[in-house]
Order: C-alpha cells, then sequence, then structure tokens
C-alpha cells in the first residue's frame, strides 16, 4: 500500500474510533453501577436472592461474550416471529425498530452491560469482603450509622483494593469492543476488514492493532496515575 | 446509679461456652481490670456490653439505660438501634489491633466521629483532638497516616479516637497485646494517667503488675465464670481460691 492508501484508511478508520468508544464508554457508564448491584445481591443474606445473581454471574463468565451479543442482538426479533405472546408484551416489541441504526447499538450495549457487570460484580465483591471485620466494629463503636460506616470507612478502602483488578477489566474491555462487527455494528474491527479486502492488504489490520494498542496504552498510563494518587497510606 | 451493670449474661459459641452466668457492675470513676488466661471470655464479655457480639441471655445496662433486658419468657430483649448507638457513645472501646481507619489522617481518624456522628463543628473537632493528640504526646503525627505509626503510636491514637467522643467511661480490650514489650510502656502509662484523672474504666489485660497497681476493682475469670471480683489485694495477695493462686503463680514464675 502507498503511502496515501495507508493515510486514507487510517482516516476512515479513525472515523469509526466513535463508535468504538461509545461502547467502551457506555459499556462501563452502565456495567459499574449493575456491578455493585449485582455485588450487593451476591452478598445478600436472603440466599434465594444471592443464588441467582451467582446463576447469572456463572452464565455470563461461563460463556463467551461474541455469543452472548449475537443472543441478545437476536432475541427480539424472534420473540417478534413468536405466536400466542401476552398482548402488552406483543406491543412492546411491535414498537421496536429492528432496522434501524440504533436498535443495533442498544443492543450491543445491553449486552457488554450485562457481560462486564458480572465481571464487575466478583471484583467488587472481593474488595467488600476483603474489609477487616475490625473496620466495620471500630465504625460500630464509634457510633456510625450503617449508612455512614459504608460510604465513609468501607468504600474509600474497596476503591483503593479494586483498581488493580477493575484496570484490567477496562483495558480488556476496549479490546472487546471489537465483538461488537460480529452484528456488523460499524466499528473499527469491521471497517478495517473491509479496508483489508478493498486493498488486499494486511495493512488495514495493523493500523486497527495501532488504534487499540495506544488506547489501552492511554488507559494503563492513567490506571498508574490513579494507583499512584491512592497509595498515599497502605 | 451504676455506670455499667451486667446481670447473668451467657454466651455460647456452637457448644463451647464462653460465658456462664457473669453479673458484675462498675461505678462511677472505678477503674475495673479483668484478667485470666486466654480463651476465659474476657474479650467476649467487653464485645456484648457493646453489641458486637449477641449473647444467649442476659441484662446489660448502660448509664440506667437498659441495652439487654429479659421478658417474662426469659427471652433477652434488645434496646432499637437508635438506643444502641447513644449507648455506645457513652463507651469508648479501644482495641487490640487498634482498628484505625488507614484511608485517613491521625487527624480525621479522630475527627470523623465528632463531626459525623455528633455533628460538632470541624474546627471545634479538630481543636479538640489536638488536644488529645497533644496529651497523648503525638501533636506532631496529626497529618500522618496510621501506617507511618509505630503500634504504640497507633494505641494511642485509638485511645484518642475514643477520647474525642467524651465517652462516660472506656473500655480497653488488651490494649497491650499486639504491642512489642519496649512499647507497652507507653500505653500503659497513658492509661494510668486517665486512671488518675478518674475515668471510669474496664481494662481486660494480661499486665499482672499493672492490673494491681492501677484497679480500684479486679475480676479474675476462668472458662467463662468469675471466680474472683474483689480490691487488687483481695485478688493478688489473698486469694484462697486455688484457681487463682495457680494463675498469679504462673505469671509471677515468667
Amino acid at each position: 500500500m502507498t503511502t496515501e492508501e495507508i493515510l486514507s484508511v487510517t482516516g476512515i478508520l479513525l472515523d469509526y474510533l466513535i463508535p468504538t468508544l461509545k461502547v467502551f464508554g457506555f459499556t462501563l457508564l452502565f456495567s459499574i453501577p449493575m456491578g455493585m448491584i449485582a455485588a450487593m445481591l451476591k452478598m445478600c443474606r436472603f440466599k434465594p436472592i444471592s443464588w441467582l445473581t451467582n446463576v447469572y454471574i456463572l452464565i455470563m463468565r461461563g460463556t463467551p461474550l461474541m455469543l452472548q451479543v449475537i443472543a441478545v442482538y437476536y432475541i427480539i426479533p424472534y420473540l417478534k416471529l413468536a405466536e400466542g405472546l401476552p398482548a402488552p408484551l406483543a406491543s412492546v416489541l411491535a414498537g421496536i425498530d429492528i432496522r434501524s441504526e440504533n436498535y443495533m447499538f442498544y443492543a450491543v450495549i445491553a449486552a457488554f452491560s450485562l457481560n462486564y457487570a458480572a465481571y464487575f460484580a466478583e471484583i467488587f465483591r472481593g474488595g467488600i469482603e476483603s474489609i477487616p471485620k475490625g473496620q466495620y466494629e471500630a465504625a460500630a463503636a464509634l457510633g456510625f450509622t450503617p449508612v455512614q460506616t459504608f460510604f465513609r470507612i468501607i468504600l474509600p478502602q474497596v476503591i483503593k483494593r479494586i483498581v488493580p483488578a477493575s484496570s484490567n477489566e477496562v483495558i480488556t474491555l476496549v479490546k472487546d469492543t471489537s465483538i461488537a462487527n460480529v452484528v456488523a455494528y460499524a466499528e473499527i474491527t469491521l471497517k478495517a476488514r473491509q479496508q483489508m479486502q478493498v486493498y488486499s492488504s494486511l495493512t488495514p489490520l495493523i493500523i486497527a492493532g495501532v488504534f487499540y494498542f495506544v488506547l489501552a496504552t492511554v488507559l494503563t498510563f492513567l490506571f498508574s496515575l490513579i494507583e499512584k494518587k491512592l497509595s498515599y497510606y497502605r | 446509679m451504676s455506670m455499667l451493670e451486667i446481670k447473668n449474661i451467657s454466651k455460647s459459641f456452637g457448644k463451647f461456652e464462653v460465658l456462664k452466668d457473669i453479673s458484675f457492675s462498675v461505678e462511677k470513676g472505678q477503674a475495673v481490670s479483668v484478667i485470666g488466661p486466654s480463651g476465659s471470655g474476657k474479650s467476649t464479655l467487653l464485645r456484648i456490653v457493646n453489641q458486637l457480639e449477641k449473647a444467649d441471655g442476659g441484662s446489660v445496662s448502660i448509664c440506667g439505660t437498659p441495652m439487654i433486658t429479659v421478658d417474662e419468657n426469659g427471652k433477652s430483649v434488645y434496646a432499637d438501634p437508635k438506643t444502641l448507638r447513644e449507648a455506645r457513645l457513652k463507651i469508648g472501646l479501644v482495641f487490640q489491633n487498634f482498628n484505625l481507619f488507614p484511608h485517613f489522617s491521625v487527624l480525621r481518624n479522630i475527627t470523623e466521629a465528632p463531626v459525623c456522628v455528633l455533628g460538632m463543628d470541624k474546627k471545634e473537632a479538630e481543636q479538640k483532638a489536638m488536644e488529645l493528640l497533644e496529651k497523648m504526646g503525638l501533636a506532631a503525627k496529626a497529618n500522618e497516616y496510621p501506617c507511618n505509626l509505630s503500634g504504640g503510636q497507633q494505641q494511642r491514637v485509638s485511645i484518642a479516637r475514643a477520647l474525642a467522643l467524651n465517652p462516660a467511661m472506656l473500655f480497653f480490650d488488651e490494649p497491650t497485646s499486639a504491642l512489642d514489650p519496649e512499647l507497652t510502656g507507653e500505653i500503659l502509662k497513658v492509661i494510668r494517667g486517665l486512671a488518675d484523672e478518674q475515668m471510669t474504666m474496664v481494662i481486660v489485660t494480661h499486665e499482672m503488675a499493672f492490673a494491681r497497681e492501677v484497679s480500684d476493682r479486679v475480676i479474675f475469670m476462668d472458662k467463662g465464670v468469675i471466680i474472683e471480683n474483689g480490691t487488687p489485694e483481695e485478688v493478688f495477695e489473698k486469694s484462697e481460691n486455688e484457681r487463682t493462686r495457680q494463675f498469679l503463680q504462673r505469671y509471677n514464675n515468667s
């Protein structure tokens, strides 16, 4: 490929950086709070809830993300075909336009968020359970309410402990966004494959690789800054 | 009115009976030491008074407020969470492992509860915390984090933290057991100072000489039962009880 062609391909891929970052950003936005809720539910003393949450986490972590994206994407079209559904559900389904650009995006975000929430849930749970019992006891003896204890004493310590594990997840997510191309969501990897065929060259793939590499490196750097910032105590 | 009144407290962990029918009371201004071999239930007793542990039976009242009572069917009735929190504020608890908050500076460890729980003005709380740190000889460490302090210093901060809430009494749960022998002295000095100020205290300890010197009353516990409850002189010198003498002898020889 000539320099000009390389620049042109780079420009095209750069345009599709936005859809890639959208999947990344929205997945984080939803999966982190969802993960926190799932962690709480798993630690719930009412066993059936804890057990159900565990089943959800097992399925999400035990099956490929790609499979999950495909399943979430096609579940609505298949439900639309089904007969004898209750009327309210059928009318909701009828309102969903599966041919719209947005539908694809929503399906991808839903699948990614459900999957990543399961991983975050386990990270949060591990973090919360690693805080010594003495911290809760000291807080109780000083008259803190359970809510104050969680937000002022426990959570700040949990955040410090989960930064390294979370940074792993976040960096993996950047690369996992490429899985969205399995339902033809137009992002960097999908475009790179198209360009690869246009030019009969691997170079577009390499350029895409550089994109991911730069993103992951920037994130790695950011997380090491956060870790440093939190290292004022042990 | 007793500062602390404990009646017929019993507690088991599984089949193991840690406390059997424990009763005693603490009067204002008294320093009471609780001594006895490891596993005799001393710490559990303190934890039950603070309700960090639930009792199986018996009653506890703090400054006249019933915390655990027994209804006519013999079931324990616990005070509501608000009463419990208020009662806990009357008791400063000092732990064996300090349990300072590692993410707060020394100063904030002390001011956090007065500000958040009592609603004290931040400036006022900081001023009071500095006074307490001064008293503990740690004013220079106010902005350090607990991880940069020695064990003895951490324990002094935790005593200051407990005192910041103006408790009516202090409980010490083996305050020197996690410390090097050379650091225990500084903690004992602080407790001695508090005793001189007539602070009401319950001290679970293995420091026999200290218990004897500082206490108004000494309680000797073994296998979940109070065997002695008297003046230091009565317990350490005049006890007729075989078990007490055995226990003290082992300490004197070591």
